[in-house]
């Protein structure tokens, strides 16, 4: 067992398959920095610093995924996938298909998500939710250090194209680079349990498509991931305060999602609430509702999601993002709801 | 006289990014900070050809040229603190500051300055014959496809666009000629861009250059391509850690190197050649970001500051003149009542 951050986790599996593996590579922009221990103990024909060209990288990524190596490519924040969406939408996620399921493109795209720190709408995006309504992709988004390592591990062995989507107020070396900066005079709200945590010495990977319940309950289902689950595990313990008793829902990926623990849950509770930090409209949150209801049930349903361009202002920023407080007047709506319907 | 104009507007400039240096050291700004110090000359000799109707674009490291149009500093530094004053009522912050009067739009993502411009060049063309539009980005831009596309674009439709690359020679950790092919004035001129180089840390040079190239596009619409070279006089951004790392080798760079070191002698990976070359190329990083600091050989400020002082010019009272503002600039958001409640008000 060893206590970590959440980016040492991902930093270790990477470590691991790349001593293990010889076509497992890293590209991407100032990786000679940010991975400087894979840097030097790989060296140059593994590790890859890329100069700002973001669609002809990632690209190459795919080309090179195809033809037998394994890369891990690094695009520093997902909001500058936009650059690069031609190789993700119409190449790394359809070769497999094109060729009639006899090519794939086992590699992994490395990148750091999400808000809360203060950087504007253009470097604080989550995006998942549109990158996982392409099929061909699986998009991970683990909630802390062991989930983190076993899902990266579980990603460089897959043989298709992944997106890993590593939150910055989770990722303490991200949120340095980006909100800290060394300074004493600005606070984030990190979910500590997250952040750092224990990785069991002898775990494995973790497959994918496996949601985990954080906690039980009768009431109402909450369904997040990343930091919204830890939002909805604080709001969780509020709610409990009010009589609500929540179970609470860890997806840690989003494609392939795993329907069945999502709806055994709210078969039980009757109550569906979505958390999500990524944008409210044709996402997640949506797709979670239509699961549920294609699978016969019709349960009370809210969510807590993004629905504007992030504000850089810390204080609009705040109440953008999904958090405690939202969480828990929508819970609260959403039981109170019910019991009026049932008088 | 024109150096003494320049010089000025230099000076203000660099003294409203210090103001953004402090109120984001005090955590008042939030984010990322990248200064634009080092590219005051560059700012100064292109915009003092600039008149009402050229457009802007920007990038990361917007506000020098921003502070040069004449963007209101005050609504400026209140955007920065996140306020419903501010020039975006708090919505940009310093990576997407825009002013619709100024024709001025800044973007965080790198290259993406270029198609912008081609675009404004294309309204100029089409609605404001006369007018011209100007990109600015750093030299680690002139690799993202998108600006080297905007270039055969702006060719193909003879477009009135002014491309400024600024070149500092970095790209966050990373020196850009070890990611870069060829030449880059080379490179403009492949696609049939007219170019030239100019040493971007003397003003009077960017000034003249800048002035002949946009009367002669301002008659007869085309783009060009403007070769500055540039420095980086506080490093990638504020708080790098890059820079701390070099400054303090045990400390911070510890924390880094520590891991380095354990993975220097690990079984499995590199030959041990490999892994020296691996560790002398970060340390050889770590020597020259320490070089990204105020000296005065790569200050464009202090160099004209030079000059002028040889000539028997008087500097100081600008200097006077610009810090006077300065302070009443700070004043002035900080006695205002802060429309982002806790985030309005700081001290210094
Ligand atoms: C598309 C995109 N990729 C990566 C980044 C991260 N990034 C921010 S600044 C920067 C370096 C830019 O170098 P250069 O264009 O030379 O400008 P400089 O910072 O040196 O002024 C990078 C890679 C980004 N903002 N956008
Ligand atoms: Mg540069």
């Amino acid at each position: 067992m060893a206590n970590m951050t959440f980016s040492a986790a991902i930093d270790r599996a990477v470590m691991e398959a790349m001593a293990a593996d010889e076509c497992v590579i890293i590209m991407g922009e100032d990786v000679h920095m940010l991975r400087s221990a894979h840097y030097t103990r790989f060296g140059q024909q593994r590790v890859f610093p890329a100069p700002i060209s973001e669609s002809s990288f990632v690209g190459a990524a795919v080309g090179a995924a195809m033809s037998g190596l394994r890369p891990i490519v690094e695009v520093m924040l997902v909001d500058f996938v936009g650059v690069a969406m031609d190789a993700v939408l119409n190449h790394m996620a359809k070769i497999e298909t094109f060729s009639g399921g006899k090519w794939t493109c086992p590699l992994v795209v490395r990148t750091a998500c999400g808000g809360g720190y203060g950087d504007g709408g253009q470097h604080e995006q989550t995006l998942w939710g549109m990158f996982a309504s392409i099929p061909g992709l699986t998009i991970v988004v683990p909630s802390n250090p062991a989930d983190a390592y076993g899902l990266m591990k579980t990603a460089i062995a897959h043989d298709g194209p992944v997106i890993f989507l590593e939150h910055k107020l989770l990722s303490e070396s991200w949120l340095e680079f980006l909100g800290r900066l060394g300074r004493q005079t600005v606070a984030f709200d990190v979910p500590a349990a997250g952040a750092q945590g224990d990785v069991p010495a002898n775990m494995d990977s973790l497959p994918f498509g496996q949601a985990i319940v954080r906690r039980t309950g009768n009431a109402l289902t909450i369904v997040s991931l990343g930091v919204g689950l830890h939002r909805a595990l604080e709001a969780a313990d509020q709610l409990a305060e009010h009589g609500v008793d929540c179970e609470v829902i860890d997806l840690r990926c989003l494609q392939p999602l795993d329907a069945r623990t999502v709806i055994e849950s709210v078969s039980k509770t009757g109550r569906l609430l979505v958390v999500d930090e990524d944008y409210k409209s044709c996402g997640l949150s949506g797709e979670l509702a239509a699961i549920v209801l294609e699978s016969g049930l019709s349960p009370h349903y809210a969510r807590v999601c993004l629905e504007q361009t992030i504000p850089y202002a810390r204080h609009l920023e705040a109440e953008a993002l999904p958090n405690t407080q939202r969480i828990v007047e929508a819970a609260l709506r959403l039981a109170a709801g019910e019991k009026q319907r049932d008088v | 006289m024109v150096e003494l104009e320049l010089y000025k507007a230099m000076v203000r400039a660099r003294a409203f990014e210090l103001v953004l240096a402090e109120f984001w050291e005090a955590g008042a700004i939030s984010g990322e900070m990248h200064l634009g110090t080092g590219e005051e000359a560059v700012a100064a000799g292109v915009t003092r050809h600039l008149r009402s109707g050229d457009a802007v674009s920007l990038d990361h490291r917007p506000t020098p040229v921003l502070t040069l149009l004449g963007v209101d500093l005050q609504l400026m530094l209140a955007e920065m603190l996140g306020r419903e004053d501010g020039l975006c009522r708090g919505r940009g912050g310093h990576m997407h500051l825009f002013s619709k009067t100024h024709l001025a739009a800044s973007s965080g993502i790198v290259g993406s300055s270029g198609p912008l411009a081609a675009g404004f060049a294309l309204t100029a063309k089409l609605l404001r014959p006369g007018n011209i539009a100007v990109a600015f980005f750093g030299e680690g831009a002139m690799n993202q496809g998108m600006l080297m596309e905007s270039m055969n674009l702006a060719v193909a439709w003879k477009l009135p666009l002014l491309f400024v690359c600024k070149d500092n020679q970095w790209a966050i950790t990373t020196r850009s000629v070890d990611v870069t092919a060829g030449s880059l004035l080379e490179r403009a001129a492949g696609f049939g861009l007219p170019c030239q180089e100019v040493d971007g840390l003397d003003v009077m040079a960017v000034a003249e250059t800048a002035g002949d190239v946009i009367g002669q596009m301002r008659k007869n619409p085309q783009p060009f391509f403007l070769l500055a070279r540039t420095s980086r006089l506080d490093s990638h951004q504020m708080g790098d850690p890059m820079r701390r790392m070099a400054q303090h080798p045990v400390g911070e760079g510890g924390k880094t190197f520590g891991n380095v070191t354990k993975h220097l002698l690990a079984p499995r990976g590199s030959g041990p050649v490999t892994r020296i070359k691996s560790l002398m190329h970060l340390l050889a990083l770590l020597g020259d970001s320490r070089k990204d600091v105020r000296e005065h050989k790569t200050d464009p400020l202090f160099l004209t500051r030079q000059q002028l002082e040889q000539a028997g010019q008087d500097t100081e009272s600008i200097e006077q003149d610009v810090a006077r503002q300065m302070e009443q600039l700070v004043d002035s958001v900080q006695v205002d009542s802060p429309a982002g409640g806790a985030h309005g008000k700081h001290d210094l």
